[in-house]
């Protein structure tokens, strides 16, 4: 989230899109609720079906899943065509005015420089035309053929209302409905928030549907303001946290990046890093990466990180592709590459696409290593359960181990919530039987390792051998221990360069920020981002305070935020170009003639003059960016790009199956169903449901009640057209596998008109499995194709193409 | 927001509700002068349900209830209906307005309204089984109850449950253990969104005007409070989009009342049935005279355990 659950009380239209929060996230809906019952705000709710976010929405319009892309370009078309756009935000706080360089051009669905061996892009021609001065060319006139704005305003010029229609399904005068009222929030006075979640991400293109509403919250002035925002809901309680640590395979913890082959020395790697300003006087703070880097690096490595060794860069991997993403993973070990699998709070059997290739990667295994509090489908995953896990243990060979680990109300601990806060919670309980903390299993392994390589060698053993490992029990460490080795600490004492004799951090003690951080080894920082979570004042995470000043929804003292504690980023942009306030009844920051000041931790230096200094302090320009240059792998603009399975082929560049430079992996090609198949006629969709939490409450008995039985959910005209009865069987399939469930025949799907031709819709909740309490029965990825997201691989699995007919249902 | 309850203090309080607050009894005379305590009320707030069932949740885990996983019914309502264990049940209609031919998809808490005039209470046959307190509440009080049925019949909103094995009645109490010592029902402190509140009668009318001011603002003209007249109005109230149409949500009565027999049970009919009682009352005076005390056989325990054991492995109350 760019802001807070809390702020979402500020806002006057939510717009529910790629996301379903009333029913995914009921706790933090009361924000929605809360602003509709105080503020009078308005919901929106875009779905192919209707949600229980729509049952309470004041305005409800239907779109065929995986065509958010041509609504929302349609979105921006008509901001453009109605000037509905904030100038005042968009001409100081954009690159609507940046020139793009000579020989960049779009034509049929495709950028300039497309390989179709490769799938991908040469990239070179997505940037700015940079003057002799070293800085990006601007035409504040906005008169340049080239300029962003220009481009944009082609680019999107052939989403009308009427194509949109023909591709999304959406009716035009519903489409019109929500495009006036996001429309309306083109004044500086009135805000739109914008929930989602993965019904956004879980896409071959989920990144840039997200960008494309990030697009629109600039031009209607959005970001950076109260009420306002791109508020990406995350699906686990902690899943902030594992992207903030970096737990993916190309990423350092605070979204440092892991080098790649191509960068086998420090200078390689630093040389792309350097962020030098595009223009004059912008902070571009990404120039501070080698103070985190460096402190980073002293935080794994201690005193075998030295200024000699390049703090130890050669102990980091160099990647050979550009992530072992998940999808990577189960290809790998299909391909009896990868041998062995460390399972920790993951069921990836349930949780991955293509049941039946993931079963089959799972038994080339040699070892599987489960940790988990619970029973889990891929721990089982040898086990014949008839129709539910055809599988013969006999014939598999594969090794498992599953250790019970805590689950977090048995620990001490910290959860990172959508909205960046780092909140501390104290165990409730004792872990049953054997369970035992994940740091106690790691540091198990970890000890054990470290003795082997002391006593063996090895071909590298220093990263494992010199790791710091400084806890009061080795064979423990706590969670107290390891926040503030997150947060980082002084290795040596600074003096202040002008004057020797004062001491400006002290060795040993808890930095207070990430700006006191230095490249020179004399701080230490496990994920800079957090550095302030937990500082000589105490554990900031376990603060409660509740006062919120003028009821901002700010509420400074309660837990800790990330980055330093800021519950709003970016909200220098909550002023004008002169600091003054767009809105006087929801100020955050502002200017006072000497520094900035307010309810929020201001987002910016605090001295830097409102007119020199922009507000997207991140980025080498000081603004945000309409045009992402060469940043995002599959355009600098979004493009609407059908799902790999579709119901029709894409209308505005028929020859573009998918996302153009989306990876599939061979096999996996195969196993598509052909765009608009005969075999394969029906869009399927698949999705959380309020009673259950992914694959785990389905052993918890109270929610195994509230909904017990796997279901699907059709239009009553679908139903009638395959003879198919409310609550009776079914069996659904597509090109990968089979389930059988029951029917919820349900007015809340109805088939949607897409160029003429009816598509029927396809409801599948994701929640069952051969474990646990409730019912046996199908997860949804016994359907769902394995391909992901072109930039971060998140599978698609909210658009695939399935059959379905009535059954008398299984035969156990 | 609605001003949250604050939470409980660790120390123990004095319970605020007592026999002393008992301002009706089922078959028996009126209690003597009580002083009446101001009446409570739960309100909720069907245009601000999401359906998430936290409160059915919450009743099931409050109460130690266990009821039964059952099977897909074609529905999102689940169990299909009340039972004894499920005491509240979110029911779920999906509805095209014919006004503006849109679906909407209605949501309903269901479960005890507690009448201030009880129809349960007037059936009852069995003395002090049903008990209505002085800020409103309708109690069962299970250990007089004698599984008649009686209840199930004088409700106007068919709420009671028998249950198959101990053969006693149930039905949501308002959590007056919560009450009691100054808190909200489970079920109002488990709502994220303040669908449901809870507080004094009067409070809830202020706060239901507001938010049917917010309804008509949306175009719900017909928005307003339910707190039907016909059983004296009630101590569970809903805010309705649809005021003008209570059946349309799963079958909410349109204007409920009290049976025409109950009625004719409360007045001649209840004083026969009470002399029947009182016979076999003297009855088991007699009896005592004669055979002592009732005591407990061995073999009477064994059979209560067998029952006990039954339960919990047939997923009755627990």
């Amino acid at each position: 989230m760019t802001n807070s659950w809390t702020d979402i009380k500020n806002t006057d239209l939510v717009i529910i899109m790629g996301g379903n929060a009333a029913e995914a996230h009921p706790c933090g809906f009361k924000w929605v609720t809360e602003a509709k019952a105080t503020r009078g705000a308005k919901l929106v709710v875009v779905d192919p079906r209707f949600t229980r976010s729509a049952a309470v929405a004041d305005y409800y319009a239907p779109i065929r899943q995986g065509t958010d892309i041509a609504f929302l370009l349609g979105v921006i078309n008509y901001l453009i065509q109605n000037d509905k756009i904030q100038w005042d935000y968009v001409k100081a706080f954009t690159n609507v005015g940046y020139i793009v360089k000579e020989g960049f051009g779009y034509q049929d669905g495709l950028f300039t420089g497309y390989d179709e061996m490769k799938r991908d892009y040469n990239r070179s021609t997505w940037d700015y035309e940079i003057g002799p001065d070293g800085y990006a060319v601007v035409d504040n006139t906005l008169q340049h053929p080239r300029c962003v704005f220009n481009l944009l305003k082609q680019h999107v010029s052939v989403y009308t209302p009427e194509l949109v229609e023909r591709i999304t399904g959406t009716p035009k005068d519903k489409f019109l409905k929500v495009a006036s009222m996001m429309a309306e929030c083109s004044s500086p006075t009135k805000t739109m928030t914008s929930m989602y979640a993965l019904g956004w991400t879980q896409h071959s293109k989920g990144s840039q549907n997200i960008r494309c509403m990030a697009m629109i919250q600039l031009l209607l002035g959005n970001i950076g303001v109260r009420g306002g925002g791109m508020n990406a809901l995350r699906g686990h309680s902690n899943i902030q946290g594992l992207t903030d640590i970096g737990l993916m395979s190309n990423l350092i913890p605070g979204y440092l990046t892991i080098p790649t082959e191509k960068e086998p020395d420090f200078n390689a790697y630093m040389s792309t890093r350097g962020f030098k300003p595009l223009r004059p006087n912008q902070m571009s703070y990404w120039q501070n990466y080698k103070k985190f880097f460096v402190s980073f690096q002293k935080a794994m490595w201690g005193a075998s990180a030295t200024a000699d060794n390049n703090w130890a860069y050669d102990y980091l991997p160099k990647l050979d592709v550009p992530a072992y993403d998940v999808l990577r993973a189960f290809e790998l070990m299909k391909q009896g590459k990868m041998n062995i699998y460390f399972c920790q709070g993951f069921n990836p059997l349930q949780a991955f696409p293509n049941k039946a290739k993931l079963a089959e990667a799972l038994a080339k295994l040699k070892l599987l290593v489960i940790m988990d509090p619970l029973e889990t489908e891929t721990a089982r995953f040898w086990e014949n359960h008839g129709v539910y896990n055809q599988a013969d243990p006999s014939k598999i060979q594969t090794e498992v181990i599953q250790l019970p680990t805590t689950c977090f109300a048995e620990d001490n601990g910290s959860l990172v919530n959508s909205g960046r806060w780092l909140q501390w919670h104290w165990a409730a309980g004792t872990p049953p039987g054997d369970a035992k903390p994940d740091t106690y299993i790691m540091a198990q392994i970890h000890l054990r390792l470290k003795e082997m390589y002391k006593k063996d060698g090895g071909a590298f053993p220093d990263p494992i051998v010199n790791l710091t490992w400084n806890y009061k029990d080795p064979h423990e460490p706590s969670p107290d221990e390891l926040a503030k080795e997150l947060n980082g600490y002084v290795v040596s004492d600074v003096f202040d360069p002008n004057d020797p004799t004062k001491k400006v951090l002290e060795a040993g003690k808890q930095v207070p920020t990430f700006g006191v951080l230095r490249d020179d080894g004399s701080t230490a920082a496990g994920c800079w981002i957090y550095s302030g979570c937990y500082t000589e004042a105490g554990n900031m995470m376990a603060r409660r305070d509740n006062s919120d000043p003028d009821d901002t929804g700010a509420y400074l003292k309660w837990s800790f935020a990330w980055p330093a504690n800021r519950r709003i980023i970016y909200n220098r942009a909550s002023c004008n170009i002169d600091g003054k306030p767009w809105d006087d009844t929801r100020k955050l920051i502002w200017w006072d003639g000497a520094k900035w000041t307010g309810y929020d931790v201001p987002d910016i230096a605090p001295t830097a003059k409102p007119q020199d200094v922009g507000p997207f302090i991140m980025n080498p320009e000081g603004v945000s960016r309409l045009f992402t240059r060469g940043m995002m792998r599959d355009g600098p603009f979004p493009v609407h790009y059908e799902p790999f399975e579709s119901p029709v082929a894409n209308l505005i560049a028929p020859k573009v199956r998918g996302n153009p430079v989306a990876r599939v992996f061979k096999d996996d090609f195969a196993q598509f169903a052909d765009v608009a198949s005969k075999e394969f006629p029906y869009a399927a969709t698949s999705y959380r449901l309020t009673e259950h939490f992914h694959y785990w409450t389905k052993n918890n008995h109270v929610n195994s009640v509230l909904q017990p039985e796997f279901f699907v959910e059709i239009s009553e005209q679908l139903a009638k057209e395959k003879s198919i009865q409310n609550a009776g069987w079914v069996r659904v399939w597509s090109k990968r596998g089979s389930v059988f469930a029951k029917a919820y025949v349900t007015k809340r799907i109805r088939p949607l008109m897409v160029d003429g031709k009816p598509v029927h819709i396809v409801g599948i909740p994701i929640h069952w499995g051969f474990v646990g309490a409730a019912k046996k029965g199908f997860p949804a990825n016994v359907l769902t194709p394995f391909v992901g997201d072109a930039n971060i691989e998140t599978p698609e699995f909210k658009a695939f193409l399935v059959n379905i007919e009535p059954s008398t249902g299984p035969v156990a | 927001m609605f001003p949250p309850i604050p939470n409980p203090t660790t120390a123990p309080v004095a319970p605020k509700m007592s026999d002393a607050d008992l301002v009706r009894r089922s078959a028996s005379g009126s209690p003597s002068q009580v002083e009446f305590k101001e009446p409570v009320a739960k309100l909720i707030d069907v245009s601000k349900c999401i359906g998430c069932k936290a409160c059915q949740s919450a009743c099931l885990e409050w109460n130690e209830l266990h009821e039964e996983i059952g099977t897909f019914n074609g529905t999102y309502t689940n169990p299909p209906d009340l039972t004894p264990a499920s005491l509240t049940l979110m029911r779920f209609t999906e509805w095209v307005n014919p006004e503006t031919d849109n679906l909407e998809w209605l949501i309903r808490k269901d479960g005890c309204m507690h009448c201030a005039d009880p129809g349960c209470l007037k059936a009852c046959p069995a003395p002090g089984a049903i008990v209505q307190y002085s800020n409103g509440i309708v109690d069962f009080d299970h250990a007089k109850c004698i599984g008649c049925g009686y209840c199930v019949k004088g409700c106007p909103f068919n709420i009671p449950r028998i249950s198959q094995v101990d053969h006693k009645a149930y039905k949501c109490t308002l959590c007056s253990d919560r009450v009691a010592v100054g808190q909200g029902p489970a079920c109002q402190k488990a709502c994220p969104t303040q669908a449901i509140v809870f507080g004094t009668k009067t409070q809830m009318k202020e706060w239901a005007e507001g938010r049917i001011k917010d309804l008509k603002s949306r175009g719900y003209k017909n928005a307003g409070l339910y707190d039907p007249p016909g059983v004296g109005g009630t101590h569970v109230m809903y805010v309705l989009q649809h005021a003008d149409k209570p059946s349309i949500y799963a079958g909410l009565p349109d204007n409920p009342r009290i049976s025409p027999i109950v009625e004719a049970w409360k007045g001649v009919t209840k004083y026969v049935g009470l002399g029947v009682m009182g016979f076999a009352a003297l009855a088991g005076a007699l009896h005592y005279l004669v055979n002592g005390a009732n005591k407990v056989s061995p073999e009477d325990e064994a059979n209560a355990e067998k029952l006990a054991a039954d339960k919990l492995s047939s997923g009755g109350r627990s």
